[in-house]
Protein backbone atom coordinates (compact mmCIF):
# COMPACT_ATOMS: atom_id res chain seq x y z
CA UNK A 1 0.00 0.00 0.00
CA UNK A 2 2.96 2.40 1.05
CA UNK A 3 4.98 2.27 -2.11
CA UNK A 4 1.85 2.61 -4.67
CA UNK A 5 0.79 5.56 -2.83
CA UNK A 6 4.27 7.60 -3.45
CA UNK A 7 5.14 6.65 -7.17
CA UNK A 8 6.74 9.30 -8.18
CA UNK A 9 9.59 8.89 -5.60
CA UNK A 10 12.98 7.31 -6.49
CA UNK A 11 12.87 3.44 -4.96
CA UNK A 12 15.27 4.14 -1.57
CA UNK A 13 13.59 7.77 -1.02
CA UNK A 14 10.61 5.32 0.40
CA UNK A 15 11.37 5.09 3.75
CA UNK A 16 10.57 1.48 4.18
CA UNK A 17 13.03 0.58 1.30
CA UNK A 18 15.54 2.70 2.40
CA UNK A 19 15.21 0.85 5.68
CA UNK A 20 15.45 -2.38 4.45
CA UNK A 21 18.93 -1.14 2.86
CA UNK A 22 20.29 0.27 6.09
CA UNK A 23 19.06 -2.80 8.10
CA UNK A 24 21.62 -4.62 5.76
CA UNK A 25 24.10 -1.97 5.93
CA UNK A 26 24.44 -0.85 9.22
CA UNK A 27 25.35 -4.36 11.07
CA UNK A 28 28.38 -4.43 9.05
CA UNK A 29 29.69 -0.46 9.29
CA UNK A 30 28.54 -0.79 13.11
CA UNK A 31 30.90 -3.58 13.70
CA UNK A 32 33.56 -2.39 11.41
CA UNK A 33 33.38 1.23 13.57
CA UNK A 34 33.39 -0.66 16.81
CA UNK A 35 36.83 -2.83 15.93
CA UNK A 36 38.47 0.08 14.91
CA UNK A 37 37.88 2.63 17.18
CA UNK A 38 38.60 -0.06 20.04
CA UNK A 39 41.72 -0.96 18.48
CA UNK A 40 42.60 2.25 17.72
CA UNK A 41 42.20 3.33 20.87
CA UNK A 42 44.46 0.66 22.61
CA UNK A 43 47.33 1.77 19.79
CA UNK A 44 46.86 5.05 20.49
CA UNK A 45 47.04 4.97 24.26
CA UNK A 46 48.83 2.23 25.08
CA UNK A 47 50.67 0.46 22.35
CA UNK A 48 52.24 3.03 20.91
CA UNK A 49 55.40 4.96 21.09
CA UNK A 50 55.74 8.58 22.67
CA UNK A 51 57.62 10.77 20.20
CA UNK A 52 61.18 11.86 20.60
CA UNK A 53 60.27 15.66 20.55
CA UNK A 54 56.67 16.13 21.60
CA UNK A 55 56.30 13.46 24.58
CA UNK A 56 53.17 11.82 25.21
CA UNK A 57 51.39 14.72 23.61
CA UNK A 58 51.09 13.42 20.21
CA UNK A 59 48.93 10.96 20.94
CA UNK A 60 46.78 14.43 20.69
CA UNK A 61 47.40 13.45 16.85
CA UNK A 62 45.05 10.06 16.67
CA UNK A 63 42.15 12.00 17.40
CA UNK A 64 43.17 15.39 15.74
CA UNK A 65 43.80 14.02 12.25
CA UNK A 66 41.26 11.64 11.80
CA UNK A 67 38.67 14.92 12.69
CA UNK A 68 40.54 16.89 10.41
CA UNK A 69 40.59 14.24 7.55
CA UNK A 70 36.36 14.09 8.19
CA UNK A 71 35.97 17.24 8.44
CA UNK A 72 37.24 17.64 4.87
CA UNK A 73 36.08 14.84 3.55
CA UNK A 74 32.52 15.01 4.55
CA UNK A 75 32.22 18.38 3.15
CA UNK A 76 33.78 17.02 -0.12
CA UNK A 77 30.68 14.27 -0.11
CA UNK A 78 28.22 16.75 0.64
CA UNK A 79 29.50 18.92 -2.20
CA UNK A 80 29.23 15.81 -4.58
CA UNK A 81 25.60 15.33 -3.51
CA UNK A 82 24.65 19.13 -3.34
CA UNK A 83 25.95 18.65 -7.44
CA UNK A 84 23.81 15.48 -7.87
CA UNK A 85 20.55 17.65 -5.91
CA UNK A 86 20.83 20.15 -8.25
CA UNK A 87 21.14 18.36 -11.43
CA UNK A 88 18.86 15.05 -10.99
CA UNK A 89 17.14 16.42 -8.44
CA UNK A 90 17.19 12.79 -6.81
CA UNK A 91 16.16 13.39 -3.20
CA UNK A 92 18.11 11.43 -1.29
CA UNK A 93 21.25 13.58 -2.49
CA UNK A 94 19.52 16.55 -1.29
CA UNK A 95 18.71 15.15 1.95
CA UNK A 96 22.21 13.45 2.39
CA UNK A 97 23.58 17.22 2.35
CA UNK A 98 21.43 17.98 5.51
CA UNK A 99 22.04 14.56 7.41
CA UNK A 100 25.23 14.96 7.08
CA UNK A 101 26.39 18.52 7.65
CA UNK A 102 25.71 18.16 12.06
CA UNK A 103 27.94 15.22 11.32
CA UNK A 104 31.18 17.51 9.42
CA UNK A 105 30.18 20.21 11.94
CA UNK A 106 31.05 18.13 15.21
CA UNK A 107 34.22 16.42 13.32
CA UNK A 108 35.32 20.37 12.43
CA UNK A 109 35.10 21.17 16.44
CA UNK A 110 36.79 18.14 17.33
CA UNK A 111 39.55 18.98 15.42
CA UNK A 112 39.55 22.79 16.19
CA UNK A 113 39.55 22.01 19.82
CA UNK A 114 42.28 19.26 19.72
CA UNK A 115 44.38 21.24 18.03
CA UNK A 116 44.14 23.48 20.43
CA UNK A 117 45.01 21.01 23.01
CA UNK A 118 47.97 20.32 21.05
CA UNK A 119 49.19 23.62 20.46
CA UNK A 120 49.43 25.16 23.88
CA UNK A 121 51.76 22.23 24.81
CA UNK A 122 53.70 22.46 21.44
CA UNK A 123 53.73 26.15 20.43
CA UNK A 124 52.84 27.94 23.50
CA UNK A 125 49.49 29.15 21.90
CA UNK A 126 45.79 27.84 22.21
CA UNK A 127 45.46 29.63 18.87
CA UNK A 128 46.77 31.24 15.65
CA UNK A 129 45.60 32.85 13.14
CA UNK A 130 47.52 31.39 10.34
CA UNK A 131 46.62 30.26 7.14
CA UNK A 132 45.93 26.26 8.37
CA UNK A 133 44.01 27.32 11.69
CA UNK A 134 41.87 29.93 9.71
CA UNK A 135 40.56 28.11 7.02
CA UNK A 136 39.68 25.50 9.02
CA UNK A 137 38.04 27.52 11.17
CA UNK A 138 35.81 29.21 7.99
CA UNK A 139 35.30 25.17 7.36
CA UNK A 140 33.40 25.30 10.59
CA UNK A 141 31.30 28.37 10.02
CA UNK A 142 31.03 27.13 6.37
CA UNK A 143 28.83 24.09 8.31
CA UNK A 144 26.86 26.44 10.53
CA UNK A 145 25.92 28.58 7.87
CA UNK A 146 24.49 25.14 6.33
CA UNK A 147 22.68 24.17 9.26
CA UNK A 148 21.09 27.65 9.57
CA UNK A 149 20.35 27.71 6.19
CA UNK A 150 18.58 24.56 5.51
CA UNK A 151 15.49 25.64 8.01
CA UNK A 152 15.35 28.86 7.14
CA UNK A 153 12.86 28.65 4.68
CA UNK A 154 9.28 27.22 4.93
CA UNK A 155 9.20 25.34 2.08
CA UNK A 156 12.00 22.59 2.99
CA UNK A 157 12.90 22.22 -0.55
CA UNK A 158 13.79 25.73 -0.91
CA UNK A 159 16.09 25.74 2.33
CA UNK A 160 17.75 22.34 1.18
CA UNK A 161 18.48 24.21 -2.18
CA UNK A 162 19.80 26.94 -0.87
CA UNK A 163 21.73 24.70 1.40
CA UNK A 164 23.28 22.48 -1.79
CA UNK A 165 24.54 26.66 -3.13
CA UNK A 166 25.91 27.85 0.09
CA UNK A 167 28.16 24.55 -0.15
CA UNK A 168 28.73 24.32 -2.98
CA UNK A 169 30.56 28.21 -2.98
CA UNK A 170 31.88 27.45 0.24
CA UNK A 171 33.93 23.81 -1.76
CA UNK A 172 36.65 26.82 -2.25
CA UNK A 173 37.44 26.12 1.05
CA UNK A 174 39.05 22.61 0.62
CA UNK A 175 41.82 23.19 -1.34
CA UNK A 176 42.81 26.12 0.30
CA UNK A 177 42.91 24.11 4.00
CA UNK A 178 45.05 21.46 1.83
CA UNK A 179 47.15 23.43 0.66
CA UNK A 180 47.69 26.10 3.14
CA UNK A 181 50.39 24.73 4.63
CA UNK A 182 52.74 24.66 1.45
CA UNK A 183 50.99 28.26 -0.06
CA UNK A 184 51.81 30.28 3.47
CA UNK A 185 54.59 29.96 5.86
CA UNK A 186 52.46 28.03 8.57
CA UNK A 187 52.93 27.39 12.43
CA UNK A 188 50.76 24.31 11.48
CA UNK A 189 53.22 21.75 10.24
CA UNK A 190 52.89 20.36 6.33
CA UNK A 191 51.39 17.28 5.59
CA UNK A 192 53.14 14.22 6.75
CA UNK A 193 50.63 11.98 5.62
CA UNK A 194 49.55 12.93 1.72
CA UNK A 195 52.85 13.94 0.17
CA UNK A 196 54.28 12.76 -2.88
CA UNK A 197 56.85 10.53 -1.75
CA UNK A 198 54.28 8.68 1.08
CA UNK A 199 53.49 9.14 4.61
CA UNK A 200 56.63 10.05 6.63
CA UNK A 201 54.86 8.77 9.50
CA UNK A 202 56.92 5.70 11.76
CA UNK A 203 55.01 2.48 10.96
CA UNK A 204 54.11 2.49 15.12
CA UNK A 205 52.47 5.71 15.00
CA UNK A 206 51.03 5.49 11.75
CA UNK A 207 49.18 1.73 12.68
CA UNK A 208 46.85 3.83 15.21
CA UNK A 209 46.08 6.67 12.88
CA UNK A 210 45.03 4.62 10.03
CA UNK A 211 43.20 2.67 12.74
CA UNK A 212 41.44 5.73 13.76
CA UNK A 213 40.67 7.14 10.22
CA UNK A 214 39.34 4.32 9.17
CA UNK A 215 37.16 4.09 12.75
CA UNK A 216 36.27 7.27 12.04
CA UNK A 217 35.12 6.92 8.85
CA UNK A 218 32.61 3.65 9.43
CA UNK A 219 31.04 5.52 12.55
CA UNK A 220 30.34 8.58 10.17
CA UNK A 221 28.89 5.81 7.40
CA UNK A 222 26.53 3.96 9.84
CA UNK A 223 25.26 7.04 11.86
CA UNK A 224 24.76 9.19 8.23
CA UNK A 225 22.51 6.15 7.12
CA UNK A 226 20.56 6.75 10.59
CA UNK A 227 20.09 10.03 9.84
CA UNK A 228 19.21 9.73 6.21
CA UNK A 229 16.16 7.33 6.97
CA UNK A 230 15.40 9.98 9.88
CA UNK A 231 15.44 13.08 7.31
CA UNK A 232 13.14 10.42 4.60
CA UNK A 233 10.65 9.69 7.86
CA UNK A 234 10.13 13.55 8.32
CA UNK A 235 9.78 14.35 4.81
CA UNK A 236 7.20 11.37 5.06
CA UNK A 237 5.35 12.96 8.23
CA UNK A 238 4.87 16.47 6.53
CA UNK A 239 3.61 14.60 3.39
CA UNK A 240 1.14 12.71 6.13
CA UNK A 241 0.55 16.04 7.63
CA UNK A 242 -0.21 18.23 4.30
CA UNK A 243 -2.66 15.64 3.36
CA UNK A 244 -4.60 15.44 6.88
CA UNK A 245 -5.05 19.59 6.71
CA UNK A 246 -6.18 19.75 2.81
CA UNK A 247 -9.40 17.05 3.55
CA UNK B 1 49.55 -4.33 36.54
CA UNK B 2 49.71 -1.02 34.96
CA UNK B 3 50.77 1.67 36.44
CA UNK B 4 47.54 4.50 36.59
CA UNK B 5 49.61 7.32 37.97
CA UNK B 6 52.14 7.13 35.07
CA UNK B 7 49.49 6.21 32.61
CA UNK B 8 47.20 9.34 33.48
CA UNK B 9 50.21 11.33 33.65
CA UNK B 10 50.72 11.67 30.15
CA UNK B 11 54.23 12.40 30.91
CA UNK B 12 53.11 15.78 32.45
CA UNK B 13 50.64 16.24 29.43
CA UNK B 14 47.75 14.73 30.65
CA UNK B 15 45.76 17.78 30.79
CA UNK B 16 46.13 18.22 26.92
CA UNK B 17 45.69 14.70 25.88
CA UNK B 18 42.47 13.62 28.29
CA UNK B 19 40.51 16.68 27.26
CA UNK B 20 41.32 15.72 23.75
CA UNK B 21 40.21 12.01 24.15
CA UNK B 22 37.11 13.10 26.12
CA UNK B 23 35.65 15.72 23.80
CA UNK B 24 36.04 13.22 20.98
CA UNK B 25 34.08 10.95 23.36
CA UNK B 26 31.49 13.11 24.19
CA UNK B 27 31.14 14.30 20.43
CA UNK B 28 30.66 11.04 19.30
CA UNK B 29 28.20 9.91 21.66
CA UNK B 30 26.48 12.82 21.04
CA UNK B 31 26.57 12.76 17.38
CA UNK B 32 24.66 8.94 18.08
CA UNK B 33 22.39 9.84 20.68
CA UNK B 34 21.25 12.64 19.24
CA UNK B 35 20.71 10.86 15.73
CA UNK B 36 19.15 7.66 17.22
CA UNK B 37 16.53 9.71 19.65
CA UNK B 38 15.04 11.55 16.92
CA UNK B 39 14.88 8.64 14.16
CA UNK B 40 12.90 7.02 17.60
CA UNK B 41 10.21 9.61 18.11
CA UNK B 42 10.15 9.84 14.05
CA UNK B 43 9.38 6.44 13.72
CA UNK B 44 6.84 6.62 16.23
CA UNK B 45 4.94 9.44 14.86
CA UNK B 46 5.38 8.11 11.19
CA UNK B 47 3.95 5.07 12.69
CA UNK B 48 1.15 7.06 14.70
CA UNK B 49 0.45 9.09 11.20
CA UNK B 50 0.01 6.10 8.99
CA UNK B 51 -2.61 4.29 11.47
CA UNK B 52 -4.95 7.45 11.47
CA UNK B 53 -4.82 7.57 7.80
CA UNK B 54 -5.87 3.48 7.73
CA UNK B 55 -8.59 3.97 10.36
CA UNK B 56 -10.00 7.06 8.67
CA UNK B 57 -9.93 5.59 4.75
CA UNK B 58 -12.11 2.18 6.88
CA UNK B 59 -14.61 4.40 8.51
CA UNK B 60 -15.27 6.31 5.04
CA UNK B 61 -15.76 2.70 3.62
CA UNK B 62 -17.84 1.37 6.54
CA UNK B 63 -20.52 4.30 5.40
CA UNK B 64 -21.14 4.31 2.22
Amino acid sequence: MTTARIPLLHRYANPAAFGRLAAKVLPWTTALAILLLGLGSYFALFASPPDYQQGESVRIMYVHVPAAIMSEVVYGMMAAAAVAGIIWKHALADLFVKAAAPLGAAFTFVCLVAGSLWGKPMWGAWWVWDARLTSELILFFLYLGYLALVDAFDDPQRGLRAGAILVLVGVVDLPIIKFSVDWWNTLHQPASLMTLSGPKVDPSMLLPLMLMIGGFMAFFVSVVVLRLESELLARRIRAWRTATSEE
Amino acid sequence: MIDFTTFFSMGGYGAYVWPAYGLTALAFAGMLGWTLLTLKSRRREEQALSAAGRNKRSRRGVKS
